[in-house]
């Protein structure tokens, strides 16, 4: 069973939503934001910021929208518009991609390890969080939870073997997990085209059926999840979903991400498919919002996020002793640990 | 007899001393052989009556460090032994009993691996599934790293999860899994989620004709994972109180089950074999196993035997080496007898069986080491980067002026287990007399 949302269009009842959207979405774009060279790039900090997910906001919104608290996300390093979403702050993202006490990780983390009481990281290995998803689903069988688990990855990750592992474990007890592919055209400096003999990743599952969406379009990536949510509550087993997204920036920051693509294929990209412009644009069209109403919600979201640049600049770094902490269980750590120079030995 | 500040001088003339002594040692071997060649099995003795085998219900009740769980929490601990009860078990039925406590008292845990539904390779899982249901202890598809990060999963979500890897040689395809998600999930989350409720079984060392992929000790491989522990049982009673000690570790813990040990005799699982354990010889490791629910403390070492002279420090199957290796030491066969000088046969030896490997006991070996000066460490793994190259170097750090000898280390060489020379590569008893005489004699 193949469905497309290609061209999904908006439904009246949720047009109510799409106000809250529309901010979520901004919101979710200025994290870390070559959009915002004066309030973050001349900080030299900023450049351990890798991993940003800017036009692909539209998949963690649209997701979150049609999830309810209950269901479970994990994912890997393009993670901070989900740890907003999933109950996390601005702030408290900004803060840990600059590894201070306020990070959502107490600066532990970092850019790629931010987590909330049902959002599962933020990890940095790629592929190595489809497996831990088929255990989250495993875990909401098991105590009976109609929810389901979101494992999300990319292009890049579908290739690896632990991704195929999953699939069959999850088919093969037909657990509540909905396997998401966030294909935005490059794994790395690697398009699809030259990493996957198959690029339509949604019908990569074998047996798991598979739908394809449009993720650039926060009504086709909402309606998508909505159904594949319901198809996993109905215990019909996983489902694969792939978003078409693309992505912006480099892989990090330390790629310009202009080496293996075409500078008019970015801005190309970005000036036909931005999710944020694209959605302002049917807001209009459909007359639920005005161009004035939508510019300010952009700058309120703005002003949201300067302030939250200025906390998380702010904010102390970890204190010296957190070094040692969370290692292992309190009480369970081994009697002593090494530090970072000869006579720095930390004593539990 | 063993001076603890020996003059330099003394140290060398003692060493020209060894050498040429061991020159003329490994002469006499050659001569001897031809004379009167080995026997089958070697010349070790078997282990069948282990002084360190607790064989009485008296004895097994009073394992030191044994803790007693058998109340509802927040039950007062009884610390009394009348009235319990002991079955004569082998170390896989220790291990099936462990889990099957787990299961019941724990309605989160859960028992998967390869094979383990009808019983596992090694039968360990033997009739959980059938007690406990299908939804509990079920089969997985051989993908290791599915099972590492699904385990992982499962954890994080606060359930136990008992996943077994159905041969130490095949964790290495979840090696990220366990070192880059289990070991760090509470740190890089800032304690937000943990996977403490992750244990991992797997079978480990060698049985003799395990062959390039059946024999490996990969705990070395771990041991810089901060965040995950290891384990490693020597018998039944250590079996199941450490087993259920690390599945109730609120961190992930990796218990590796000398695999050899599992059934003493007779048939071996699948991989039984009419020529099993040709030069190991294993004797029977069974012991009077406490049936009530008890744990033994992870990160403590047991002092075996006690000594002044020599710390022996091992886990797992070369226990029952050293401690043939002992009795040797005592009273040399008369074969081995002219390679013992009369004067060492009375030297004392600490045996100390280190149990977990991460975090290791520094404590009680450095105690140990000062008391004695001398450490040898044996182990089944790799020499190069082995978990005894760390040992050493913490000892030779902390008690380099107590030290009478360079730390010795006893292990497998540096080459892949191949079937027919596993023998020459696994430390046996010989190798292991062979280092504590030169360490003594340094």
């Amino acid at each position: 069973m193949l469905v497309h949302f290609h061209e999904s269009r908006v439904l009246p009842c949720r047009v109510a939503l799409l106000g809250v959207t529309v901010w979520s979405v901004s919101k979710a774009r200025l994290l870390p934001s070559r959009h915002r060279p004066g309030a973050c790039a001349r900080d030299a900090t900023w450049q351990r910021a890798d991993a940003l997910a800017a036009l692909q906001e539209a998949v963690a919104v649209g997701l979150e929208h049609s999830i309810t608290p209950e269901d479970l996300v994990i994912t890997a390093y393009r993670c901070h518009p989900f740890a907003v979403m999933r109950g996390g702050t601005v702030t408290g993202v900004l803060s840990e991609l600059l590894g201070r006490q306020d990070g959502m990780s107490h600066g532990k983390g970092g850019s790629m390890h931010i987590f909330t009481p049902n959002f599962f990281g933020g990890n940095g290995i790629v592929g190595a969080q489809v497996p831990v998803g088929a255990g989250l689903a495993f875990a909401l069988k098991y105590k009976g939870k109609a929810a389901s688990a979101f494992a999300l990855y990319g292009d890049g990750a579908s290739n690896q073997g632990q991704v195929f592992e999953s699939f069959n474990m999850a088919k093969l007890w037909d657990l509540p997990i909905v396997f998401v592919c966030e294909n935005n055209k490059y794994g790395m400096g690697t398009s699809a085209e030259r990493s996957s003999a198959n690029t339509e990743y949604f019908t990569r599952g074998d047996k798991i059926p598979g739908i394809q969406a449009n993720g650039m379009d926060i009504v086709a990536t909402s309606q998508a999840v909505k159904y594949a949510r319901e198809w996993t509550i109905a215990g019909k087993g996983p489902l694969l979903l792939e978003f078409v997204t693309y992505r912006y920036g480099g892989h990090s920051m330390s790629d310009p991400g202009t080496t293996y693509r075409t500078r008019e294929e970015v801005q190309r990209m970005r000036s036909t498919q931005d999710p944020i412009r694209g959605l302002q644009r049917n807001l209009e069209e459909w007359g639920v919002a005005t161009e004035a109403e939508l510019k300010a919600i952009d700058k309120e979201a703005k002003a949201t996020v300067d302030k939250s640049v200025e906390e998380a600049k702010a904010s102390a770094f970890p204190k010296e002793v957190d070094l040692w902490t969370d290692i292992y269980y309190k009480g369970t750590a081994p009697p002593f640990m090494r530090g970072r120079e000869r006579e720095e030995v930390h004593h539990y | 007899m063993f001076t603890s500040q020996s003059s330099a001088a003394a140290r060398i003339a003692k060493r020209r001393l060894l050498r040429s002594s061991t020159a003329r040692r490994v002469a006499r071997r050659a001569v001897s052989t031809q004379v009167e060649p080995p026997p089958a099995g070697g010349h070790l003795p078997g282990i069948a009556t282990s002084k360190f085998l607790r064989t009485t219900r008296d004895a097994a009740l009073r394992t030191p460090g044994i803790t007693w769980r058998d109340d509802e929490h927040g039950a007062p601990v009884r610390e009394i032994i009348g009235g319990r009860e002991t079955r004569k078990m082998n170390v896989y039925q220790a291990v099936r009993d462990a889990m099957s406590i787990a299961l019941m008292k724990d309605d989160t845990a859960v028992v998967f691996g390869e094979d383990v539904a009808f019983g596992g390779v090694f039968r360990c899982t033997m009739g959980l599934a059938e007690e406990f249901g299908r939804e509990r202890v079920f089969n997985t598809p051989l993908s290791e790293q599915g099972i590492a990060g699904f385990g992982i999963g499962l954890a994080a979500m606060g359930q136990t999860a008992i996943a077994e890897i159905q041969f130490a040689d095949y964790i290495f395809p979840a090696f990220d899994q366990l070192v880059n998600e289990a070991a760090k999930y509470r740190y890089r989350s800032g304690g937000q989620f943990n996977v403490g409720g992750l244990t991992v079984r797997t079978p480990t060392m060698s049985v003799g004709h395990g062959g390039l992929y059946h024999s490996q000790s990969p705990e070395g491989f771990f041991m810089g994972a901060a965040g995950l522990k290891i384990v490693i049982p020597r018998s039944p009673i250590q079996a199941k109180g450490l087993l259920l000690s690390s599945i109730r570790d609120p961190n992930p813990v990796i218990f590796m089950e000398p695999k050899i040990l599992y059934r003493s005799a007779g048939t071996y699982g699948f991989m039984a074999s009419s020529e099993a354990f040709p030069l190991t010889c294993i004797g029977n490791v069974v012991e009077q196993v406490p049936i009530d629910d008890f744990e033994l403390p992870i990160g403590r070492a047991e002092t075996l035997t006690t000594g002044t002279d020599l710390t022996l420090l091992t886990w797992g199957t070369p226990v029952y080496h050293c401690e043939t290796a002992l009795s040797m030491l005592a009273n040399p066969p008369p074969s081995l007898a002219k390679h013992v000088p009369a004067s060492l046969r009375s030297a004392k030896v600490e045996l100390i069986d280190l149990r977990t490997i991460l975090p290791w006991d520094v404590e009680t070996v450095l105690e140990s080491v000062k008391k004695t000066g001398r450490l040898v460490v044996v182990h089944e793994a790799c020499r190069t980067a082995g978990v005894g190259a760390e040992i050493a170097a913490e000892v030779q750090k902390k008690a380099f002026l107590k030290l009478n000898a360079p730390v010795r280390r006893v292990t497998a060489w540096d080459v892949p287990t191949g079937l027919q020379y596993e023998k020459f590569v696994i430390p046996d008893a010989i190798r292991i007399l062979d280092s504590i005489v030169e360490t003594l004699a340094y």
